[in-house]
């Protein structure tokens, strides 16, 4: 074991590997900065050499790709608060705030000394593990995993803090939306209105710029000035951020151990793990008055947990050829273009290949994780660059990055729908993250639940591991509280627990109601009936789920309501004239899209706001917006991309 | 001061940029088309593959395409398209609205392609009849149980008929469906447990213990089931079998030693397999099976080139050193070319309208699943 251990040691550090390596880190990291690409459109670069290259060093250059992804994806979260792949959606929140508040150095720096560290805690973990793993991921069962999925959900109330019942509503909107499509047990196709975009649901990457990203510009570009609000000196916050690790590193341990093993368990995809650690170092902090509003442990957290669950999704893949996320499925494909079969002989005859590709993780994560701490310093400047100048460049990237989705017309339109909503729940504080948990977890939630009860019936849940994570769910719910009752006994101060994530935090605030949550309130209980009549033709197991989420949105705002009435809350103005004027200049902009084409149309756009809006000199607006064009057209030729191409493209661009 | 330090961030940015594409500009550069010399061969065919990266056809289209590319005059390009999404038919509709038929569009298409048109599902806008195979590959399948069910196959199929037993499914109308047509036709009272993410999933339920018995293709099987039949934790039941070009189904030859599913049938009923049933699995064993992925050309593409490309294959797929390397990838099966192909697709996918109505009907009582 050991001398299988140093040899492939000494493998990782020969010429060829290393230099292949360093070329798979670096196709990572571009592709992790850039929104929307991620993971698989990297392999589908790499993948064309593969087929008749030597094993151990094309293993090396994929996971050079597979360990920087997470990594790199952290530019857009922090810098721009555009989630650049599923697993870095937590780190908006907090990053971005930071961002916001000047710290985007600081952010950055922890977040990669936090992502290097996880990754590196995550391929010590496998060392050892991979070698035991069978029984473990075996003793995980479909009834097991839909309790995993529940202990997801419950993360809603951990981040809703006293706003849970506005928290619940948008969970079971995200539980909603994320049941369109088919019905895992029937295959019945359902609220899928025969549009065919949404017989296959929305996509995740949608969802998230939509919901997260799409409100940020709004807001940015209504309030003017530059992300960076306040005014502070950059160079210091690069070096307080890795101080930060170092005061959180009780954290930073716990959240990659927690993310290696959630990624081992296949099915559980890294965008759980994520929000989970992020729950997790909420429940933890003592002080939760910041979370949401820039707390450095709100980037530490996920960014620790995601690289680690990078590795820890190694194990499926190898032994069972089931990948535990969408990258490490492509990975798979790798693997079987190298003539390799996951299986039992990855830890019997191909050992060494095994620890070839649990070495290079390591030393790939510390590559990226240095490579992109050097470029933090300089690349967080771009926060004091007035936001309108970058609006119609981020702009364009989401698009850019939504469209890579299904590359449908229906992914920029529904980038705009969500995107609506997301600004009606932004300027109201109804917590996103607990509509995006909601979403996430609504396909596993859903096929798990329906298997555990087919293959084990009412057995499935007295299972010693369901009875332990429901031992965990109920703790996660209800410790706070009772640690909270404890504080309040022992002191007279009344604190209580504060939203994370969008609701005004400090103290306990009279409840207000405005504008837009009554807007909410009608739409969402308008849907929950029209949508309760619209299931009427499903089937029993069909229906079970979406039904399941209309009440859980039904009762949630009745019950809201009716708190409101009763405490006679402040009429709070709620502001949204100026956004929707913005809402209604992209979706304009998603028409032009689609009449004349994203290559013509993205590069006029830009011209147009820069010089009319950002009234930049001529010179320097036609440069950034050739730039644009530049971009998109070489991105297409590389990854052999298309866009929407309507009725100019085609003629200047081929 | 502060535009100074800007302007030169981003021109780092950029930097690290451009030599990120430059890096892999080189590697597209050393791939670049030797230019055809033979005039009709298009220099640059795009290969449409209606699903993701890194999939079991996009894996499948990556190891063809070099030897394609190498054995066709003037060397083409072959460069895939991957459109994944509705489970290849957003792909295979966009193909068959897109495609030219100059020779430079090809598609590659899995019984994931071929299912939902036999079964006229409402989002399929594409039609085998349109298209010219150029080339197929087989698989087959075996389905194994788990030891409690008996030590031995004989043993194991014999308890199978007499209680309920629990299978995992992507989809009821899925890869598995033949299978379940089959079971059925044994008299197995099988509950398929659907909603599973690949075959690869229902393995794992079944390692778990709790499906009783599973299914998978050949590949698969060889790699991941034939240590667990090591191990005494999975007996093998029956091959499908494959299709001679006769359209007999005789033994597998990656399961020389495994009777097939129509030599079980025979053994417990003393005749060979008929009726409605027979006929829905004979066509879907036809089309997800000896003919799982597929070639595909656009119906109008010269003759002189379809045949050029038929050739190119039958140049390299009785070579050892393809035999070789396919082993992993398409286990001991060669490919089938030319008009065989084409005949044996006709008739799989020709379902008449009683037939659909059989199955819409099975699948209803037998499995509340619809069409």
């Amino acid at each position: 074991m050991f001398d299988i251990l140093l040899s492939s040691l000494g493998q990782l550090f020969t010429l060829d590997h290393l230099l292949y390596m360093v070329l798979g880190v670096l196709v990572g990291l571009v592709v992790g900065i850039i929104p929307g690409l991620g993971g698989i459109a990297g392999m589908a670069l790499l993948l064309p050499f593969l087929y008749g290259m030597e094993p151990s060093v094309a293993l090396g250059m994929l996971m050079g790709l597979v360990a920087v992804i997470p990594t790199g994806d952290t530019f857009a979260s922090v810098l721009l608060g555009i989630p650049g792949s599923s697993a870095s959606q937590a780190t908006v929140i907090d990053g971005f705030s930071l961002a916001k508040r000047g710290q985007a150095a600081r952010a950055l720096s922890s977040a990669f000394l936090s992502s290097m560290i996880g990754g590196l805690i995550g391929a010590a973990v496998l060392t050892g593990f991979i070698l035991i793993a069978r029984p473990v991921v075996l003793s995980f069962s479909s009834s097991e995993l839909f309790m995993l999925t529940l202990l997801g959900l419950s993360m809603v109330a951990v981040l809703s803090g006293r706003d849970l019942l506005k928290g619940l509503a948008a969970c079971g909107l995200g539980l909603l939306i994320g049941t369109i499509g088919m019905a895992p047990a029937t295959g019945e196709f359902r609220l899928n209105f025969e549009i065919n975009y949404l017989f296959d649901g929305v996509p995740l990457v949608v969802i998230g710029l939509g919901i997260f990203a799409l409100p940020e510009i709004i807001d940015l570009l209504v309030k003017r000035g530059a992300i960076a609000g306040e005014r502070t000196r950059l160079g210091k916050g690069w070096k307080q951020g890795l101080q930060d690790v170092g005061k959180n590193r009780g954290l930073v341990a716990r959240c990659a151990g927690i993310g290696s093993l959630l990624g081992t368990i296949p099915g559980l995809a890294g965008s759980v793990v994520d929000w989970m650690t992020y729950g997790h170092a909420v429940q933890s902090a003592k002080d939760k008055s910041k979370f949401g509003h820039g707390d450095i442990r709100g980037v530490i957290a996920p960014e620790a947990a995601n690289n680690a669950c990078a590795s820890g999704a190694m194990v499926p893949t190898l032994l069972f050829g089931v990948p535990g996320s969408g990258t490490a499925a492509v990975f798979l494909g790798g693997l079987l273009l190298l003539g390799l079969q996951p299986g039992v002989s990855m830890i019997e005859t191909n050992l060494d290949l095994t620890y070839t590709i649990i070495w290079s993780l390591a030393l790939a994560n510390i590559i990226g994780a240095a490579f992109c701490l050097g470029l933090a310093r300089p690349v967080a400047s771009l926060t004091r660059v007035p936001f309108v100048i970058l609006a119609p460049l981020i702009t364009v990237l989401i698009m850019f990055a939504a469209y890579q989705a299904t590359r449908s017309p229906g992914d920029l339109l529904a980038l705009g729908a969500i995107g609506a909503l997301g600004v009606l729940f932004k300027q109201a504080g109804w917590s996103r993250p607990a509509f995006l948990i909601g979403f996430v977890l609504a396909p596993g939630a859903e096929a798990y639940f329906y298997q555990a009860v087919q293959f084990q019936g009412s057995a499935a849940f007295m299972r010693p591991g369901v009875l332990i994570i429901g031992a965990m769910i109920l703790a996660a719910l209800f410790l706070p509280m009772f640690r909270q009752l404890w504080r309040k006994l022992r002191s007279t101060d009344t604190e209580q627990a504060p939203a994370v994530g969008e609701a005004p935090a400090t103290g306990s605030k009279p409840i207000t109601i405005g504008g837009i949550d009554l807007v909410i309130f009608t739409a969402l209980l308008g849907m929950a009936t029209y949508g309760w009549f619209h299931l009427a033709d499903l089937s029993l197991l069909g229906g079970l789920m979406p039904r399941l989420a209309l009440a859980i949105m039904g009762v949630a705002c009745l019950l809201e309501i009716l708190r409101s009435l009763v405490r006679k809350p402040a009429w709070q103005h709620q502001p949204l004239l100026q956004q929707v004027v913005w809402l209604a200049g992209f979706f304009a902009l998603v028409g032009a899209i689609l009449t004349f084409g994203l290559v013509t149309t993205a590069t006029l756009f830009c011209l147009a706001f820069l010089m009319f809006i950002a009234r930049l000199k001529p010179w320097v607006a036609i440069t950034m917006s050739a730039g644009v064009a530049i971009f998109l057209v070489g991105m297409a030729k590389l990854l052999t991309l298309t866009y929407p191409s309507g009725l100019i493209d085609p003629l200047l661009f081929g | 001061m502060n535009t100074h330090k800007t302007t030169n961030s981003l021109g780092r940015l950029k930097k690290a940029a451009v030599l990120g594409l430059a890096i892999a500009g080189l590697g597209l550069t050393l791939t670049a088309p030797v230019q055809a010399q033979d005039a009709n061969v298009p220099s640059t065919i795009k290969w449409t593959i209606p699903f993701g990266v890194g999939g079991g056809t996009d894996v499948w289209a990556r190891f063809f395409s070099p030897w394609l590319s190498e054995h066709i005059p003037g060397e083409p390009t072959i460069s895939i398209d991957n459109v994944p999404g509705g489970g290849s038919i957003n792909g295979a509709n966009l193909f068959a609205t897109r495609a030219r038929s100059d020779g430079s569009d090809w598609l590659g298409t899995s019984a994931s392609t071929q299912f939902p048109a036999m079964l006229g599902d409402r989002r399929v806008r594409y039609d085998y009849s349109n298209w010219t195979p150029i080339l197929a590959t087989p698989t087959g399948g075996v389905v194994y149980a788990q030891p409690s069910l008996g030590e031995e196959s004989e043993s194991a199929i014999a308890t199978l008929l007499e209680k309920r037993v629990k299978l995992a499914v992507q989809s009821h109308t899925g890869l598995e469906l033949p299978v379940l047509i089959a079971l059925d036709m044994l008299g197995v009272d099988v509950q398929a447990v659907s909603g599973m993410q690949g075959r690869g999933e229902g393995r794992l339920a079944f390692e778990r213990g709790e499906a009783d018995i599973d299914f998978q293709t050949t590949s698969a099987y060889l790699s991941s089931v034939a240590p667990l039949v090591e191990s005494g934790r999975a007996v093998p039941l029956f091959s499908l079998g494959v299709l001679n070009d006769e359209g007999q189904i005789e033994r597998d030859p990656a399961f020389p030693d495994l009777p097939t599913f129509t030599e079980v049938y025979g053994n417990l009923n003393g005749e060979a397999p008929s009726g409605t049933a027979n006929e829905a699995y004979e066509k879907f064993f036809a089309s997800g099976f000896t003919l799982q992925k597929l070639i595909m050309v656009p119906k109008g593409t010269p003759d002189e080139l379809v045949e050029i490309y038929r050739e190119a294959a039958l140049e390299f797929v009785e070579t050892e050193q393809f035999k070789q390397e396919a082993d992993a990838h398409l286990g001991p099966y060669t490919p089938i070319i030319g008009d065989v192909v084409e005949r044996h697709l006709e008739q799989a996918m020709a379902l008449n309208d009683d037939l659909r109505e059989w199955l819409a009907d099975w699948l209803k009582t037998k499995h509340g699943a619809s069409i």
